[in-house]
Order: structure tokens, then C-alpha cells, then sequence
């Protein structure tokens, strides 16, 4: 099993270390709801060192990633900007999502998941033998993720005024290096706050300073709720290799404009939309009290359909799940809990943003 | 993990605790590990008062953010009550386990079915595995 920089510390925290993609990580130092409510009301960080950051160079890198990705990295104007897209198989499925950070039209920053990092390192380099670019795996890096509503004001409190100077402007869905760190305005939380990038050999300063800050740790299982709440999907149980974009509610995350850039998975998907969608991706919230999970039959109006994530909300005290169901569902539906059938209502697929209920 | 077992219960395999009111009822919960396991609770399931269960048979459900768990009624018998408060408060099965955790009252068919519980020694192995 790997371990990341701070291992060590999460043990001093207090972990409840799991197995995650082969990685000893953080589910919880004590209490999940608590740590879900402390990125909600006011900051926590996550070690994310175990996703996989990539740099991209060459002069070919541009039209690689144009060519690898559903979405278009032509839209990336300004430099740190950040897009999210899905790499797909020549089938139009998923191979995995992806962030990838603007630097230059021949530098490129790009985060995978963790559970994925074979398959998908081996498609990229293979894709990329024909274009003028090469990747390199930056496993010299460690990640932390900063986010609730207090996150930015607790970390540029800590920071020197020539680097406040620089992270302080920086937009949503924007990055920028500063000396040999990356810190980015991103996340998987549905709160503001930073990605930040740095050498593993300060990880543990950084966590301790970050610590001191009263920014305090959160493990992966608040993650989960927290981006299940945001409406965000997970790689593997929301969408994998036998499901389309189109059907997981990542549709907005396919460019087809202009129509000559063909990227993998195009002529699947067109063929697909042309012969109807027979999906849609939702959300549900339970209407009585249960909780819902993953992969529960879902039957509504035009037939059956199954939750893809589910959990309990802290935050708005219902069970919320993500489902992909016939494209005539309604309203309403009922979800198969353990052999009893319970009502639920079909929403959009986001339930809090920013602290708030969007329901 | 230091989990806290009381010498003065039996146990089962499946992290039931029971206790032996002396009137042929018992009091069943789930213990410290269990929940220490299971992680913050937010919903639970009872049985109806009256329903009749053999050993071992599923008659509550923990669900945690986590995952859900059956819980089993730890020898024959009739549920007489049930713990209301944890259906609206599931976090006290977390905070007071032993306590004001507990989950339901059963009327014992058969006395000699709690001989063959385990005792906190027992347990306090078999939760070690």
C-alpha cells in the first residue's frame, strides 16, 4: 500500500486510515458529519496527494489534448485558466475525468484520479506518440485541498505579501505558479477555496502551518458527501467505461463546436444523439426518512433506472442520490430500498452550492 | 482501537450487546465497536413491538454515512419495546452506546439462549479479529 508525504501527520490527527486506490488515506479523524459541517460553515483541508498531476510540454501539446478530450482546450484564453473534460474511449465512454490547467499553448498541467492512474497514463502515452508533446508524471508533488467559505481569507492569511500579490486575484477555475508551488481556485466540495500543488518534501510544513491556521483536516468519507451534495460526479460509480457522457450528465462538458476537431469518442457520440438519448442523469432526494446509495433500482414513469451514488446530506438532513433514469421520467419515482419501495423527488443533479440548499 | 466493553454484558459475534434485565427481558444495542465501525449514525430501523424473532434473524437496520448494517435479534424471542428516541436521534447510538443507544426490549423464549452468549472476555477477542 503507497502512503502520501502526510501520512504521519493524519495519524497524528487522529485518522481512520482506509484503502483507496491502493493508498492508505484518511476515511475520517473522528467524526464525518462534523468534518462535512466544518467545510460547510468555515474551512477544512483534504490531502489529495494520491490523484496523479501530469505536466504536458512540447509543441504539440495544444493540438494532443484537442485531439484526447471531449472538451475543447481551444476555449482556455488566459493562462492558469482550468478546464474540466472527460478523456473517452473511441466508444464515446469514459475513461476518466480530468482538470487540465492552461500554463502556455505548449505547457500544461493536468490532474487524473487516482484509481485510474494505469490505464489512463498508458491510453495518454499512447495517444500522444504521433503529436510533438511528452507527459511526465510529477510524483515529486503532494496536493492539499483547502475549501469552505472561510478557506481563502485562513490561507492567504498565512502567506507572504509577494505571493498573497499573486493568489489573492485569482479567479474561480483559475491557477497560477507561485515560486515551485501551483495553487489553484478549484475543488470538489461545492464550496471556494484552493487547490495547491508543492513539493512532497514540504508537506508536512504546509500541513502544520495550515493546522495552526485552524484550517482542519477532512477526510475522504466528507469528501464524498460534500461533492455528492455539490452535484459532482465520481469516476467509477457515476460514470465509467460503459456509460456514456451523454447519459451521466456531462453533456455540458463535451465541445462540439467547431465541428472539423475530431477528438476520440466523437463519431460515438454523434451516433448516439442521432439515435436518440434514451437516458437522463437527475438527482433525487428522498421523500420519508432511509438513506439511499449506489446502484438501487429506481422505477418511475417509462420504466427502471438506478441510483448512481447516494448518500445521507448532512447538510439538508434528507438522503440524496445521483441516478441515471428513462429520459420520460417525471417528478417522481420510487427507489428500491433493501426490497421496499420508497418515493423520491427527481431534481436537478445539485443539491447545495456554497453552503446553501439549491433544492 | 480502545473500545469500551462492559464486563456486566453479553455479547454476540455480529456486535450486538445484550443485557439481562432479570425479569426474561433483555436489552439489546450495538456496541462501541460496532459503532466505532459503523461511524456517525443517521438512520435507524426498528422492529414493530409484538413481531417475533429467532436467533440471529435481521430485525433492526443501522445505516451510517457509511453503509447500512442489519442488526439481530441475539436470541428467540418478542420485541416488547423499542427505542424511539435513537429513530430521531441516531448520533446518541455514537455518543452513549451502552446508554441511551440502546436500540430494543425483548421478551426471552428461551433462557438457556443466553448461556450461550459471549461474555466481555469473548468478545473483547472477537472484535480484536
Amino acid at each position: 500500500m503507497q502512503r502520501t508525504a502526510l501520512y504521519t501527520r493524519h495519524l497524528e490527527s487522529g485518522a481512520k486510515m482506509v484503502d483507496f486506490a491502493g493508498w492508505e488515506m484518511p476515511i475520517h479523524y473522528g467524526s464525518q458529519l462534523q468534518e462535512h459541517h466544518q467545510v460547510r460553515n468555515d474551512a477544512g483541508m483534504f490531502d489529495v496527494s494520491h490523484m496523479v498531476i501530469l505536466d504536458l510540454e512540447g509543441a504539440g501539446s495544444k493540438a494532443f489534448l484537442q485531439y484526447l478530450l471531449a472538451n475543447n482546450v481551444d476555449k482556455l484564453k488566459d493562462s492558469g485558466k482550468a478546464l474540466y473534460s472527460c478523456m473517452l474511449t473511441p466508444e464515446g465512454t469514459v475513461i476518466d475525468d480530468l482538470i487540465v490547467y492552461f500554463i502556455t499553448d505548449t505547457q500544461w498541467r493536468i490532474v487524473v484520479n487516482a484509481g485510474t492512474r494505469e490505464k489512463d497514463i498508458a491510453w495518454m502515452q499512447q495517444q500522444i506518440a504521433s503529436f510533438d508533446a511528452t507527459l511526465t508524471e510529477r510524483d515529486d508533488l503532494s496536493m492539499i485541498a483547502v475549501q469552505g467559505p472561510n478557506a481563502r481569507a485562513k490561507v492567504l492569511g498565512i502567506m507572504p505579501a509577494d505571493e498573497v500579490a499573486i493568489v489573492e486575484p485569482l479567479k474561480t477555475f483559475y491557477g497560477a505558479f507561485v515560486n515551485d508551488w501551483f495553487i489553484a481556485r478549484t475543488g470538489y466540495t461545492g464550496e471556494d477555496g484552493f487547490e495547491m500543488m508543492f513539493p512532497n518534501g514540504q508537506a508536512e510544513k504546509v500541513w502544520d502551518a495550515l493546522l495552526a491556521a485552524d484550517i482542519k483536516p477532512i477526510g475522504l468519507g466528507a469528501r464524498d458527501t460534500l461533492r455528492l451534495e455539490a452535484g459532482m460526479n465520481l469516476y467509477g460509480t457515476d460514470m465509467d467505461e460503459t456509460t456514456s457522457p451523454l447519459t451521466s450528465g456531462l453533456g455540458w462538458t463535451i465541445a462540439w463546436q467547431p465541428e472539423e476537431r475530431n477528438f476520440i469518442g466523437r463519431s460515438a457520440l454523434e451516433a448516439l444523439k442521432a439515435a436518440g438519448i434514451k437516458q437522463k442523469f437527475v438527482g433525487l432526494v428522498l421523500e420519508g426518512k432511509g438513506v439511499l446509495r449506489g446502484h438501487m433500482k429506481v422505477v418511475c414513469n417509462g420504466g427502471e433506472g438506478e441510483t448512481t451514488s447516494g448518500t445521507f446530506s448532512p447538510t439538508l438532513g434528507v438522503a440524496i442520490a445521483l441516478a441515471r433514469v428513462p429520459a420520460s421520467c417525471g417528478d417522481t419515482c420510487e427507489v428500491d430500498i433493501r426490497g421496499k419501495f420508497h418515493p423520491a423527488k427527481v431534481v436537478k443533479p445539485s443539491f447545495v452550492r456554497n453552503g446553501k440548499s439549491v433544492l | 482501537m480502545s473500545s469500551n466493553i462492559p464486563s456486566d454484558l453479553k455479547y454476540t459475534k455480529s456486535h450486538e450487546w445484550v443485557r439481562d434485565n432479570g425479569d426474561g427481558t433483555v436489552t439489546v444495542g450495538i456496541t462501541d465497536h460496532a459503532q466505532e465501525l459503523l461511524g456517525d449514525l443517521v438512520h435507524i430501523e426498528l422492529p414493530e413491538p409484538g413481531a417475533e424473532y429467532g436467533a440471529e434473524d435481521g430485525c433492526a437496520v443501522a445505516e451510517s454515512v457509511k453503509a447500512a448494517s442489519d442488526i439481530y435479534a441475539p436470541v428467540p424471542g418478542m420485541i416488547v419495546e423499542v427505542n424511539e428516541a435513537v429513530q430521531d436521534s441516531p448520533e446518541l447510538i455514537n455518543s452513549d452506546p451502552y446508554g441511551d443507544g440502546w436500540m430494543f426490549v425483548m421478551r426471552v423464549d428461551d433462557e438457556d439462549a443466553l448461556g450461550e452468549l459471549l461474555d466481555a472476555e469473548a468478545y473483547a477477542a472477537e472484535a480484536e479479529e
